[in-house]
Formats: structure tokens, C-alpha cells, sequence
């Protein structure tokens, strides 16, 4: 297998482009051509790579923010409504039944042309258009590929907390995707969004003076998931107990309601709702430090062996296979574990590793992945609007920040290959922005010696520059990494 | 578990060419007030399946079965006693009958290569070279037309919304555009151009495509043109329609542009073209829909109106091997509008014999494109002559504008 593996030139580049990076573009190929590793491993050792720049609202602020909106279109409403009802009473009925109707019902409500959008909507398209701009402008784009993996990993739905989605990314992920995954997992466990997407906001220590009060007792859905998906993976060994246990030392993660003036939305520990005593999790006993037990758990979980092997197998298919070599998996966890976490380190091991570099390449890139990458060869990301770049990333099954569950979106080509006769619509259509670009130079920057002679002749016949950037993007090496 | 999106979800944003030139004041001294619209056909239309020669004794030799004759099973729409216009546009045969439409035939820009990008650049720029270009013929034209004609130059706009602006109409002159709601989805030439690449590299690929609908209509096109067409003819139809409709409607208004153009694609037509049922007789079909919309929808302007379709260049005399037809060089360009003097068919014939042909293979031209749009630009809109020479399309002094064409 290791003779197989070219590491220089121009395939390796583009091959590097293209696995762990948004494809290439431009010159890229030819800028790296000389150490695509060094390329890779430069990548991640820019100072700050990763840590956000743009200056957008705190998840905090956001959600004040939106519960002031809302709480002025109810005030709103609710004047209508008694409007309506005072014209009732004053005999004017006949028409006040029906206006009635329409007030009581906002969907009813013609919005006026050209006004911008509410504002939830205005918070997530300002923070899509920041992590669309990060992709667009990265060089290589491997660190913003992780900041990808790791938001997937941990995943929130805008469906559920639309204020945060975008925050939470640039606050719990972002700071951490090369540093310590005992950092990340905390900064994401304890996220308010996180808090409130699994429900740990509702949950109670059924022993608290407020579960006492309120009658109220544990949701256990952010242990479990922790367990099941952030940390251990599923079936590792940790049993109903463990799972109890945790959601106990979990009770008192909350936030102030967004209603709160000063700190709405932003964490707080409430040792008013906190399970008091001691707590056993996989056998070891945690004393009641409050936010501290939770703590404890969460850094023994990072640092635990089925969770080194679990983010490696999920690293290396999101990487390299669906189903990775195990010789792969395995150096990976081997330095998650020796690094205490350290997901540079771990970066840098899958890019050096000869089983990353297998010119055959394995994977479909996902839609989110393969529109960021047309939007980057044909430079239209600028041109494009930002609703329109989520709306595109909708119909292809994959809306941003919005997956279906918990498990974040799938990372296996069964997951996506369907979606094809979609994406060739798309292709279509982001092509019809390319202008006059010559598009047998866009397929060398695109993908340079990786195009094959069919790929090739295919291009140089098309019809149209329009056919043919869309034949290029849709070719089988465009597609797959 | 994932989104299903609906088709009407990828009809949410716009994807074509459409734009025009913005001509506020008029000067209305001759009693007109005239329209200018130019609709570019990507691909290379193959202009002998769309008027063929059928008065030509070599003719039925060059495409055996595929070859439009009057004794055709579905017969094409007579002209005059030697052209034939394909069954597809009755629409565009009433229009010639009512003297609105010209054809003008073994017709080609000046261009002698055969690369559809070249050639699309060189019909869009009105440069003599297939060099690059920031500006096309018709927004340059704005410049040249005479002081105290129809059309004041000065606040002359070319008006462009959406994504891209065809060529044509770029230039100096401000572009403003439209684009219709509808997205053009991909084609099914390029579904089957991409289908052939994946069944070459990637067979998993190739059976998802296949399997995923939108083949259908495009794999046994003869069977299905019988039928009222299967969504993907549906849909091109749909948009041409709406694309051309739209900017009749625009030129139609009284303060609204006066020149526009727009693209139309899919005519590169090498395999199972489909000449009397198939694929190209589709498109045809919504072309010739769209020339009626056109017409409808310019109401009491269509008087004043003169549309110009042009193609990059034309296609193999011959069919080839498999039915289709490969790039070749002159075609036909259509004019319709009822400022024409129409009814009427262009052209110095250059015959079919093989030693006819252009290097043994193609139509030879025998008319400058250029003398066609030329002829236009200086009668209908009065763009000045030396201007149309120097500036519009340089180097174009021996190319001498066709007069006679508006009535």
C-alpha cells in the first residue's frame, strides 16, 4: 500500500485539494505542488486558525435579542386583536369577524415587498454568510474542514435554537478544533445552545430544592448523547446507570432564560436545581463540587480509550473512507491518547499518514462540501446571496445547521449519492454565473492531472461554457475525494 | 429522514440571460418606435434540419432517413418551391406566410473554426478574431446610432438583471437586466452528456443518474416525442417561453426598454438529433412556442418589432455516425417581426455536392452574418453606417449592411 502513495507533485496536490480542503481553485495545485504536506501541516499551524474574526452578536446577545422581537410582534398582535375587538363592540361586526381572523393568524399577514428579513432569520443569514465567507477566503481550507467536522460532531439545530446556531459555532467549536478535545467537549457541553437543543435546561435533580419544589425531575437526553455520540460512541460499555448517573451531575447546567435582562441566554450552574451528592460513572465516584463534578466527568470521558477510538474512526471516514483502513484509525487514536487530546496533533498525524494519501478516492463529497467547493472554483461565492446558498444546500439534503437529529448529518456516500440528478440541476445553475471564464482552465485549476482523458474531451465538447463548467463539477473525480 | 425538496424549490432563483437596452426618449418623427430583440442560440443550431433544402437534388443523400423532405412521413411546412421549414414551428411558418419572418440562409458569422466557445464569443462581440472581449455588438450599437434618429443615444441604458449578462449586450453603455423565475434545469443533453462520462469512469454514478428520473424522456426520445412530452421537454419549453415572453413584455411597454437580448442553449445536437421527433424537433417546438409569445405579448408593438436569431455556427452537412450531426460552419439565421419585409428566403446558395461543401463536410457560407445584423441595426434602429464598420463590427468596412430587410 505505502509504494502506492505519491506525497509530491501535482496529483498529490490536487488530491490534497481536494480530501482535505474545499478543491482546489485558482493556482492552488500549482502553489503546493512542491510539499503538499508541508501545505497541509502549514495549514494548521497558522497562528490563530480557526478562532473566528468576524464581529457578530454573542449567542447571548442574539437571544435577547430575538426574545425582544418576538415579544414586540406579540405586543403587535395583540393590539390588532383588541382593535378588532373594540371595533366589535363598537357594532362594527360584519367586517370585524374577518379582520379578526387574519390578525389572530400571522401567516395571513402579507409581508411587504424588499423589507429585510426578521431578525432571527437576519441573525443566521449574517452568521452563515461568516462561515461562508471563512470557506470561500480560507487558502486550503483544512482547519475550516475541521471547524465543519467538529460543529457536525457536535452538533445543535437551528430548528430548535435559530438565535444560536451560528454562535454557538464560533464560540463553543471554533476556539478549540486545534486544541484539546477535553476543551471542546466542555465548551460544547456547556454551550447554552447545547443545553437547550438536548433538553438540560428542563432537567432537574429530582432531590434539588427546585425538583423538590417543582415537582420536577431528570431529562437524561444530553448524558446520553454525550456518552452516545460526543464521547464513548454507542454499545462502548457504559450501561442505563451511567447514563442516570451523568444526567444527576448534569442537573444545574442551564441558562437564564432569555427573558433576563442583563444575562438571558447565557450559562449559568444553579445549584438550586443541581442532584445533590455523590455520583458513580463507569465505576468512579465523583464527589458534589457542583459545576465542577460535571466537569470531572466530562475531562475523564475525553481522556477515556473508546473515545480516542471513536473521534479517530470518525475523523478518518470523514476524511479518507467510509469504512477507513484500521491501521489509520488506529494511529489517530494512538495520538489522541499520547497528546491528551491534542486535535492539532491528531490533524497533523492524519496528514502525514500514507493511508490519507491513497490516490483512489473513496469518498462523495457531501453537498455542503461540494457547493462550497464549485462557489470557490468558479469565485462566485461573493456573487451569490447568502439565502440562496442556504437554499441550495436545502434541496440537496443537507441545510446548514439544521440536521435531523442529533447524530449530525451522515458521512457516508449511501447518505448522498441519490441526491446526484440534484446536484447536476445545481451544477446548472451555479455554472450560469461563471461568464466567460475559459473552462478547460478552470478544469486544470479544478482538478489539474486528476481529470481524466473522457473528463477532459467531455469539457472541451460541451455546448456552452455554462454545460461544461456544470459537466466539470459534476465530474466523477470533481465529486469524489 | 433527509429534505425532499419539490420541484418549486428549485424554481426559487434565476438562472438566464436576458437584457436590454433602456431607450427613454424616442424620437417618434417617423411613426415608429422601434424594438429590437436578439436571441442567441448556444450550441450551433443545425440550420439545414431547421430550413432544409428540400428542392436540392443532393440533399436527401447527405442525411439518408434523417433528411426532411415534402414526402416525409411528417412533412415540413413549405417556404417556397426549394426550402422547407421543419414541422415543428408552425408558429413561425404563419409568420412567414404573413410576411413577418425572413430567413436567412448558408449564413455565418466569420468565424471558420469549430469551438463553441470561440464561436459564442465571436457572434456575441462582433470581432472579426475569436479574441477576448469585455463588450458585445449590441451595446456598442447604442453608441453609434445617428443623432435625430428613432433612438435618442444619449440616456441609452442597457438594461441587465440576473446572474450573467450575455455578452451582446456588455459594454460601456449601463446594463441593467431581468431574469425569469424559473430555473432552466440542466438539460437532458447535459444529463447524457454526463451519464456517457460516468458509464465511462463511474458506473455506481452512472446507475444513480440513470435511476433518478430525468433520464427517461431523453433515452428513447423517438418513442417520447410522440407522447406530449416528458417533463424535461416540458420544462425547456416552459422557460424559453417565459424567457422570450418576458421580454416582449418589457419592450413592449411604452417607457420600457427598446433593445434586449437573451440566450437560449441546448443545440449542440451530435447524438439521435431528432430532426422531425426527438430531440432537436423539441426544441424547436419551444422555440417556435416562444416566437408567439413574443408576438402576443409585444401587442400593438409587434409592428415595430424585429427579432434576430443567431446560432455560433451550423453543423456537418452529413449526419454522422450516430444520428446526430458534428460542428460544422454556415446555418440559418431567422428574423421575425412585423417591421420586416418578410416572407421571404436569403440566400446565395451554395449547393450540397460534395466539392460544394465547405472543406468537404459543412455548408459553405455565402452570407456575412455581419451584413444581416448591419442591415438591421442601420434600417430599423438608424445605427450610423461608418460606425457599424468601426466600432460595432471592426473591420467590417467590405461587409456592406443587407438593405432591404425592414419594410
Amino acid at each position: 500500500m505505502t509504494a502506492a502513495v505519491k506525497t509530491s507533485g501535482k496529483d498529490a496536490a490536487a488530491l490534497a485539494l481536494h480530501r482535505f480542503g474545499f478543491g482546489a481553485a485558482g493556482d492552488q495545485i500549482a502553489a503546493i505542488a512542491g510539499d503538499p504536506r508541508g501545505a497541509l501541516l502549514a495549514d494548521l499551524d497558522r497562528p490563530n486558525a480557526g478562532v473566528p474574526t468576524v464581529d457578530l452578536p454573542s449567542s447571548g446577545q442574539a437571544a435577547r435579542a430575538v426574545f425582544d422581537f418576538r415579544a414586540e410582534e406579540q405586543a403587535k398582535q395583540k393590539l390588532a386583536l383588541r382593535a378588532v375587538k373594540e371595533s366589535e363592540a363598537n357594532g362594527m361586526s360584519q367586517n370585524g369577524a374577518s379582520a379578526m381572523t387574519d390578525a389572530g393568524n400571522t401567516a395571513a399577514v402579507p409581508k411587504p415587498p424588499n423589507q429585510p428579513p426578521p431578525l432571527p432569520q437576519q441573525i443566521l443569514f449574517n452568521e452563515a454568510k461568516a462561515r461562508f465567507d471563512a470557506a470561500a477566503s480560507a487558502n486550503i481550507g483544512l482547519v475550516e474542514r475541521l471547524v465543519w467536522f467538529w460543529s457536525n460532531h457536535f452538533c445543535v439545530s437551528a430548528d430548535k435554537i435559530p438565535a444560536m446556531a451560528g454562535a454557538y459555532e464560533r464560540e463553543a467549536i471554533r476556539p478549540h478544533v486545534l486544541g484539546r478535545f477535553a476543551d471542546l467537549l466542555i465548551a460544547a457541553e456547556s454551550h447554552p445552545a447545547m443545553l437547550f437543543y438536548l433538553d438540560n435546561v428542563e432537567s432537574m435533580g429530582a432531590d434539588s430544592v427546585g425538583g423538590i419544589n417543582r415537582d420536577k425531575g431528570l431529562n437524561e437526553n444530553l448524558a446520553r448523547e454525550t456518552l452516545e455520540l460526543h464521547t464513548l460512541g454507542v454499545r462502548s460499555g457504559y450501561s442505563q446507570e451511567d447514563v442516570t448517573s451523568f444526567a444527576k451531575v448534569l442537573t444545574g447546567w442551564t441558562w437564564f432564560p432569555p427573558a433576563e435582562l442583563e444575562r438571558g441566554g447565557e450559562f449559568v450552574f444553579s445549584r438550586r436545581i443541581h442532584e445533590p451528592g455523590d455520583q458513580t460513572v463507569l465505576g468512579k465516584v465523583y464527589p458534589d463540587t457542583g459545576v465542577e463534578q460535571g466537569r470531572a466527568v466530562l475531562a475523564d470521558l475525553a481522556h477515556h480509550p473508546a473515545t480516542a477510538q471513536h473521534i479517530a474512526q470518525k475523523l478518518a471516514r470523514h476524511f479518507v473512507a467510509d469504512e477507513p483502513p484500521p491501521s489509520l484509525v488506529t494511529k489517530l487514536a494512538n495520538t489522541f491518547t499520547a497528546s491528551d487530546g491534542n486535535l492539532k496533533q491528531v490533524a497533523k498525524t492524519l496528514v502525514t499518514s500514507d493511508e490519507a494519501w491513497m490516490p483512489q478516492r473513496q469518498k462523495l463529497k457531501s453537498p455542503a462540501e461540494w457547493v462550497m467547493g464549485v462557489l470557490r472554483l468558479t469565485g462566485t461565492e461573493a456573487a451569490v446571496p447568502v439565502p440562496r446558498i442556504m437554499n441550495v444546500q436545502a434541496v440537496l439534503g443537507q441545510p446548514l445547521w439544521r440536521p435531523p437529529a442529533p447524530n449530525g448529518y451522515a458521512d457516508i456516500e449511501a447518505a448522498w449519492i441519490d441526491g446526484v440528478g440534484r446536484r447536476l440541476d445545481i451544477a446548472n445553475e451555479l455554472a450560469g454565473r461563471v461568464g466567460t471564464a475559459d473552462p478547460l482552465a478552470l478544469l486544470d485549476s479544478g482538478l489539474g492531472p486528476l481529470a481524466s482523458a473522457d473528463t477532459r474531451g467531455t469539457i472541451a465538447r460541451a455546448e456552452s461554457r455554462r454545460q461544461a463548467v456544470a459537466l466539470l463539477v459534476m465530474a466523477p473525480e470533481y465529486l469524489r475525494r | 429522514m433527509l429534505h425532499a425538496p419539490s420541484r418549486r424549490e428549485l424554481l426559487f432563483a434565476s438562472g438566464t440571460l436576458f437584457a436590454w437596452s433602456y431607450m427613454p426618449r424616442l424620437a417618434h418623427a417617423e411613426g415608429r418606435d422601434p424594438r429590437f430583440l436578439t436571441i442567441i442560440l448556444r450550441g450551433a443550431l443545425d440550420g439545414l434540419a431547421t430550413v432544409a433544402p428540400v428542392g436540392d437534388p443532393n440533399w436527401v443523400a447527405l442525411r439518408g432517413n434523417e433528411a426532411l423532405t415534402l414526402d416525409s412521413k411528417v412533412a415540413p411546412l413549405k417556404l417556397n418551391d426549394f426550402f422547407a421549414l421543419n414541422p415543428a414551428m408552425p408558429n413561425l411558418h404563419r409568420m412567414f406566410k404573413t410576411n413577418e419572418a425572413i430567413v436567412v440562409h448558408a449564413c455565418a458569422t466569420p468565424y471558420r473554426e469549430r469551438s463553441h466557445f470561440d464561436g459564442q464569443d465571436l457572434l456575441e462581440s462582433g470581432l472579426p478574431k475569436p479574441v477576448p472581449s469585455e463588450s458585445g455588438w449590441l451595446n456598442r450599437a447604442l453608441g453609434s446610432l445617428a443623432p435625430g434618429g428613432k433612438v435618442d443615444p444619449k440616456g441609452s441604458k442597457v438594461f441587465a438583471v440576473g446572474p450573467v449578462t450575455p455578452l451582446v449586450v456588455r459594454g460601456p453603455a449601463q446594463v441593467l437586466s431581468w431574469s425569469p423565475q424559473r430555473v432552466m434545469p440542466a438539460s437532458d443533453d447535459t444529463a447524457a452528456r454526463l451519464l456517457e462520462l460516468y458509464r465511462h469512469s463511474d458506473t455506481k454514478l452512472a446507475s444513480v443518474l440513470e435511476d433518478s428520473g430525468r433520464m427517461s424522456a431523453m433515452e428513447h426520445s423517438g418513442d417520447m416525442a410522440q407522447k406530449a412530452g416528458g417533463p424535461g421537454p416540458a420544462q425547456v419549453r416552459a422557460y424559453f417561453s417565459e424567457a422570450a415572453g418576458n421580454a416582449a413584455k418589457f419592450l413592449s411597454q411604452p417607457d420600457g426598454p427598446r433593445v434586449g437580448a437573451l440566450a437560449l442553449d441546448g443545440w449542440d445536437t451530435h447524438v439521435n438529433e431528432g430532426i422531425a421527433q426527438g430531440r432537436l424537433s423539441q426544441l424547436l417546438g419551444a422555440l417556435d412556442d416562444a416566437l408567439a409569445a413574443v408576438k402576443t405579448n409585444m401587442g400593438t408593438a409587434w409592428r415595430d418589432t424585429v427579432v434576430v436569431l443567431a446560432t455560433e455556427f451550423g453543423r456537418t452537412a452529413h449526419i454522422n455516425g450516430t444520428d446526430g450531426t458534428d460542428h460544422g460552419t454556415a446555418t440559418v439565421a431567422l428574423l421575425v417581426g412585423g417591421a420586416l419585409k418578410g416572407g421571404r428566403v436569403i440566400a446565395d446558395w451554395p449547393g450540397l455536392k460534395e466539392a460544394d461543401l465547405y472543406e468537404k463536410r459543412d455548408l459553405k457560407p455565402t452570407t456575412d452574418l455581419r451584413a444581416v445584423l448591419k442591415g438591421v441595426l442601420k434600417d430599423h434602429l438608424r445605427a450610423d453606417e461608418r460606425a457599424l464598420a468601426q466600432t460595432v463590427f471592426p473591420g467590417s468596412d467590405s461587409v456592406k449592411p443587407m438593405p432591404g430587410l425592414v419594410g
